[in-house]
């Protein structure tokens, strides 16, 4: 099989290195090889993050490039306009609706691009748009949304439910297994 | 069992199943995992030192002592503990030492973008460096077999990519090794001149050895290809690069041993292909050796020096076909890191921006205050220089410096290399203010404990260094601790001690507010629109939780946890509970 490439993308503190983690297990439990690739450090201070998540029967480079990404899970609109040069042609982006302004925004020196996801459309690219935020709050937490956006991206892959749903047992803290259980279902069922 | 690891979970297994029994290391991305990981087998002892040089001497005295030991560092680091790596080289090892050290390429979280090859080859020290996390886990073992068979420390190159990417490792079992009696050896240990003048042609006949050793290592492998056409020299990350794009096609010399360097492997590797390209990150070391040894090679005349590489890097440079890709026509603003909503540091450096001070800075969070819209600092160099730059600048500027100028360092920093500089400030008579922007943790690293804190590496209750106390202890007589939610009792504080003629410290104390331990978020604030008239001054300190929608200042509540550093700036007290 050829090597399938999943971008997560958003804003330092959305919690994507969780739902990496929940990927990188299922992944391997399934008996691929699995690449996983993050960002530590500076920019998890709100700043821009990228976490490359890649599987197949032999994974060379960590990293996805330009025109490589299968699917890119955004955790914000504007992350997935910047990551949208990665996406691979026939590619599919699962972008959360929320809106973070970055600093330049706030301070006035830069414009949130409204519309940007229109532009991608235009394009003929393939957008998933779901409000995760709201999703994760019926859920019972507005930390949930890293699993809601998994939940929805498992609409697209080709493994039981059942075993997502397992491999959320095995990477959360047990205390938060049922809030994220109820978030995969309402991103997977929504 | 095999397990799905980030490469320095993988090199912390190593160390387990190599029977270390100490790892001393100062935080540092992107090499704090090492630690943490190591620090979760009680087998091994582990702690967080106050810096590496520190950490790399307390690894040397485990080693003198008879037990495999190891430090791991940042690529900057480094240059802390070079000092003691340069000796270490003669003095050689009694148990296996090994030095991890991570670089940054494209210096993700990092001030420079320096290539720790050098320091191998300068040190003449071997060096290994892995491609993922399975050889990271396996090349600890061989660094320290290769520690006690040469009698060398070792240096394990990490980047990056290897140390923050998670890839499958095969799990296997310790091997415990009995700590053997000590010995005392003072011709091999006491660096004085008479002992070094022998122990220099000792590492000379060394390095020869492991030369000849890495010319027939399994951990240097040439892999060859369906065609001779290319051979493509490359180590590290590279080499999967390399792997992505070509494949089986091409004849592959993949280096575990970056120094010394293979001179026949590489003359007959050469021999057998058309045309010999060599891939590296950063610097051409690797290439400048080949050319130096008389085989034509082609290497930064086709890549850059600089970042980090990956497929389409190399695709580019060998005008391969690029998958295609879409591009937005409308700009997307950048998204730079920011200090948090209720960041502690962020009160205080509101004040210096206020009151135009001049503030040298140091490394950390606080880095982020020389962003819009503070732009509150004016130098950033290395661990420790805010505190000295701040001396020298004052000791040319004179009283004109001396009643504008400060400088800030966090908790973290000031234990690692401030507390010398401002032995320096009370010895050599300053006038100088020194800000300690003290959130009880290492914040940037991600919350570590350092010896201000009252906890061990195992959040284990610890001695705690009192700042305060050191600081008078030291002869500085000016000492106080201010609330940085407080901007009024911040200012005062600022004002006050630059205008005396005497060295003076201004600790300005509050945890880190992700630290949830002790910080319990308030509920957030919320802008009252009919109150708010649009003056934007709440919008001065650049916090992300404010923003301004339809001319009115809006809380974003997701983010705010009710500092109420704001309400202090709002002059019709618009911002609410």
């Amino acid at each position: 099989m050829e090597t399938k490439n999943v971008m997560i993308v958003g804003v330092g503190g959305q919690g994507s290195l969780l739902a990496s983690k929940l990927l990188g297990a299922l992944l391997t439990d399934e008996g691929y090889d699995v690449k996983v690739s993050e960002v530590h450090g500076m920019s998890q201070r709100g700043g821009s993050v990228v976490t490359y998540v890649r599987f197949g029967e032999k994974v060379y480079s960590p990293v996805i490039s330009e025109g490589e990404a299968d699917f890119i899970v955004s955790f914000e609109k504007l992350e997935a306009a910047r990551y949208a040069n990665c996406l691979k042609e026939g590619g599919k982006i699962v972008v959360n609706v929320q809106q973070i302004d970055p600093m330049p925004v706030i301070t006035g020196a830069a414009e949130y691009p409204e519309n940007i996801l229109e532009e991608l459309k235009a394009k003929e690219v393939f957008i998933d748009e779901i409000d995760a935020l709201k999703l994760a709050e019926q859920a019972g937490s507005s930390k949930a949304v890293n699993i809601v956006l998994m939940g929805r991206l498992a609409k697209y892959f080709d493994i039981e439910k059942e075993k997502w749903l397992s491999a959320i047992e095995k990477t959360v803290k047990p205390q938060f297994v049922e809030i994220n259980k109820k978030a995969f279902e309402l991103g997977f069922s929504s | 069992m095999k397990k799905l690891m980030l490469g320095n979970e993988a090199i912390a297994r190593g160390l387990y199943e190599a029977g270390v029994k100490l790892v001393s290391s100062y935080p540092g991305t992107p090499s704090t995992e090492i630690t943490e990981f190591a620090a979760k087998y009680d087998e091994i002892y582990c702690e967080w030192a106050p810096n590496e040089k520190v950490a790399t001497e307390t690894a040397f005295g485990a080693s003198l002592r008879g037990a495999r030991s190891a430090c791991a560092m940042k690529h900057v680091g480094l240059n802390v503990a070079a000092d003691p790596l340069f000796t270490l080289s003669y003095t050689g090892v009694t148990g296996g030492m090994v030095i991890f050290v991570a670089d940054d390429p494209a210096m993700h979280s990092s001030q420079n973008e320096q290539d720790s090859r050098h320091y191998a080859i300068a040190a003449k020290v071997p060096m290994l460096e892995p491609s993922d996390s399975a050889e990271a886990k396996e090349f600890v073992k061989e660094a320290f077999e290769l520690s006690e068979k040469f009698d060398t420390p070792v240096l394990f190159r990490m980047c990056t990519r290897i140390a923050h990417s998670q890839s499958i490792v095969e799990l296997g079992e310790r091997k415990e090794i009995e700590l053997p009696a000590y010995e005392k050896n003072p011709t091999k240990y006491i660096m004085a001149p008479a002992n070094a003048v022998k122990r220099h042609p000792f590492v000379e006949e060394r390095t020869k050895k492991i030369a000849e050793f890495a010319e027939t290592s399994p951990l240097n492998r040439v892999e060859k290809g369906t065609d001779n056409k290319i051979g493509i020299i490359c180590a590290g990350t590279c080499y999967q690069y390399v792997k992505e794009v070509f494949g089986d096609s091409v004849c592959v010399l993949k280096l575990g041993i970056v120094n010394p360097l293979p001179e026949k492997l590489i003359k007959d590797f050469a021999a057998g292909v058309d045309k010999l390209y060599v891939i590296e990150e950063l610097d051409g070391v690797i290439e400048t050796f080949v050319k130096n040894i008389g085989v034509e090679c082609v290497g930064k005349e086709m890549f850059s020096p600089l970042g980090e590489y990956n497929q389409t890097t190399i695709k580019k440079a060998f005008g391969l076909e690029l998958p295609k890709s879409v591009k937005t026509a409308t700009a997307v603003p950048v998204r730079p890191p920011v200090m948090c909503a209720g960041c502690p540091h962020r009160g205080m450096f509101y004040v210096l921006a206020k009151n135009k001070i001049t503030a040298l800075g140091d490394i950390g969070c606080y880095t982020l205050g020389s962003a819009a819209p503070l732009f509150a600092l004016d130098s950033t160099l290395c661990m420790g220089a805010s505190v000295s730059g701040l001396h020298g600048f004052n000791k040319v500027g004179g009283a004109e410096s001396e009643k504008t100028t400060v400088c800030v360092i966090g908790d973290s920093t000031f234990m690692h290399s401030g507390m010398t500089g401002l032995v320096n400030i009370a010895y050599n008579a300053s006038n100088s203010t020194v800000i300690i922007l003290d959130n009880s943790i290492t914040g940037m690293t991600g919350h570590q404990q350092n010896p201000t804190t009252g906890f061990n590496i195992k959040n284990e209750p610890a001695t705690a260094v009192n700042i305060e106390e050191f600081v008078r202890s030291i002869g500085i007589k000016r000492v106080r601790v201010v609330d940085p939610y407080d901007l009024k009792q911040c200012e005062t504080a600022v004002k006050e001690e630059l205008a005396v003629n005497e060295p003076s410290v201004i600790i300005s104390r509050r945890p880190c507010m992700l630290l949830l331990k002790y910080v319990k978020p308030k509920p957030a604030l919320k802008v009252n629109g009919d109150k708010c008239v649009g003056c934007k001054m709440c919008m001065k300190l650049g916090c992300p939780a404010i923003s301004v929608k339809n001319g009115k200042a809006v809380i974003d509540a997701t983010q705010c946890v009710g500092c109420a550093v704001c309400t202090q700036l709002c002059k019709i007290n618009a911002i609410e509970e």
